[in-house]
């Protein structure tokens, strides 16, 4: 595999931890956090000891234990990038529901209660007065979570996941004899790790500050006034 | 119990509500049955699997891996804390030219991933003749990274405070440095405690990357233990019994968190918080964090970071 190659895979594996984990955890996320704003006592309790119990664990340790448990239990020959993707959306879906409550809980009771005193059906209360109010404040804050994610996606690095995070260290075992005419085939060639490094932390840099820059673009298109 | 979302029940919701639970404790049970069917059918019941927990020495090793995460937990929670109350003055600075580069340092040290700036240090800063152990990486990446991220705490927590504090202080004769120090720092302290507490467990569970670049933490061990072959390799025993460990310490630092966070709601100190209508469910972060608009509003506060 030459060094072009290598870095489009690392990328697609990036781009594969993101969005399938991204959308593993709001699936989860979203029944978790509706299972944390339920009228069933159990409901509440079972979400609360999920969130709790992930939460307090070092994301390393959940992919350690995708990576490494999983396959013992389940049967060998998983795919790495597969089980980590998976230990992602698990870890992340805490966050996204910790998220939705908190910002279904933005909205004052008073709200539901005028609107039912007003004579609107549930169907109503939620579709028109609710969740519109709640939305608002759930996407910025949404949004943060999705930052730490596409940083955590480097942590897959450990665990024999091809991504942004291990490029470095996959260029520096190929490590082709250097014909590089500039700074930048330099820094992606991986003869010098130091500038690799710095070139992979800057493009997470230009990701985030994207992705923060997307943030306060909605933030300000849908502050709530109150 | 009312909530937005629904009124209190009556007799059909009653009903519905008590199906729904009844489903809820089935689906659960469901996943358990079949954690602990694949648990038992891969035998990780087997008594010599658990066996290596019988002797004393993989928990010798268990104690110095954790004695290693602890090193490198307190030493970068207390750089993390000196580097955030530096960056947070430097970002109030009323000179530009302090203010700007340092608010640039701040956004750029918190959009680097952690894991990132430690292969940084460890494998990147040879190449430029600097040796660099894993256990300095550790450390130097995560005061780094939470430093920067408490000094954006502290700045909010400064800047929410009402203006009056500051003016009172110079038009008692203080100088900048101790409005600074005696009037604002101490109050945004305090309201931004839960975010403090909390952004000191993320440090805690960032140690763990440390076995990404071979620092011989709580986690290498487990993986070591785990891997032993004259117990039938117990990597899931050893996930498990090393796995709480960190549940425990994470646990334990959240508790003081929350503590922490419900005697700040209480302290008459800060009443100025307080909005006239008594809302008691609010704390005072959270208010902070409308002050300061949705931007602030990252949830961090409600429990352990991301």
């Amino acid at each position: 595999m030459d060094v072009s190659q290598l870095w489009l895979h690392a990328l697609q594996g990036t781009l594969i931890l993101f969005f399938a984990g991204g959308a593993l955890a709001l699936v989860l996320g979203i029944i978790v956090g509706t299972m944390r704003v339920s009228p069933v006592p159990v409901a509440r309790a079972v979400g609360a000891v999920y969130v709790n119990w992930i939460r307090n664990t070092p994301l390393t340790l959940v992919m350690f234990f995708f990576a490494f448990c999983i396959p013992i239990l389940v049967g060998p020959r998983m795919n790495s990038l597969a089980l980590a993707t998976t230990a992602l959306g698990v870890y992340t879906a805490t966050y996204v529901a910790e998220t939705i409550r908190s910002g279904v809980n933005t909205v004052p009771v008073g709200q539901a209660e005028a609107a039912r005193a007003l004579g609107l059906g549930f169907g109503q209360v939620m579709s028109l007065v609710v969740l519109p109010q709640a939305f608002r404040s759930v996407i910025p804050p949404m949004v943060s979570v999705f930052i730490a994610l596409l940083k955590n996606t480097t942590v897959a690095a450990g665990f024999s996941v091809l991504n942004l995070g291990s490029v470095a260290l996959y260029l520096s075992e190929i490590r082709e004899p250097g014909r590089s005419d500039n700074l930048l085939q330099t820094m992606m060639s991986g003869e010098n790790l130091l500038l690799t490094l710095i070139l992979i932390a800057l493009i997470f840099v230009v990701l985030v500050l994207l992705l923060a820059w997307v943030q306060r673009v909605l933030e300000k298109k849908w502050r709530v006034q109150r | 119990m009312s909530s937005v979302l629904y009124d209190v029940p009556g007799p059909r919701a009653r009903l519905r509500n008590r199906i729904l639970g009844v489903v809820t404790v089935l689906v659960v049970l469901a996943i358990v049955a079949v954690v602990v069917w694949r648990l038992a059918e891969t035998g990780q019941f087997d008594g010599q699997k658990w066996s290596i927990f019988t002797y004393t020495g993989p928990w010798i090793l268990l104690l110095r891996g954790l004695g290693a995460t602890l090193a490198a937990f307190v030493v970068a929670a207390v750089g993390a804390l000196a580097l955030g109350f530096v960056l947070a003055v430097g970002r109030l600075s009323d000179h530009a030219w302090v203010r700007i580069p340092v608010g640039w340092i701040v956004e750029i040290l918190r959009a680097i991933p952690v894991l990132i700036f430690m292969m940084l240090l460890y494998y990147g800063l040879p190449v430029a003749g600097v040796r660099m152990d894993p256990y300095g990486a550790v450390v130097i990446a995560l005061i780094a990274y939470n430093g920067s991220v408490l000094a954006e705490a502290l700045r909010a927590g400064v800047e929410a405070l009402p203006r009056g504090q500051q003016e009172a202080g110079y038009a008692i004769g203080l100088r900048k440095n101790a409005v600074m120090r005696l009037i604002l720092l101490p109050q945004a302290v305090r309201a931004m405690m839960p975010v403090i507490i909390s952004q000191l467990v993320v440090a805690l569970k960032d140690t763990a990357l440390g076995f990404i670049i071979t620092y011989p933490e709580l986690l290498h061990y487990i993986q070591l233990l785990g891997g032993q072959v004259p117990f039938g390799t117990p990597l899931v025993p050893t996930a498990i019994v090393g796995g709480s460990i960190y549940v425990v310490l994470c646990l334990l630092l959240s508790y003081l968190a929350y503590r922490v966070e419900r005697r700040t709601r209480r302290s008459p100190k800060t009443t100025w918080l307080e909005p006239p209508d008594g809302g008691e469910m609010t704390t005072a972060t959270e208010r902070i964090a409308v002050r300061r608009g949705a931007g602030a509003f990252d949830g961090t506060y409600q429990g352990p970071g991301i």
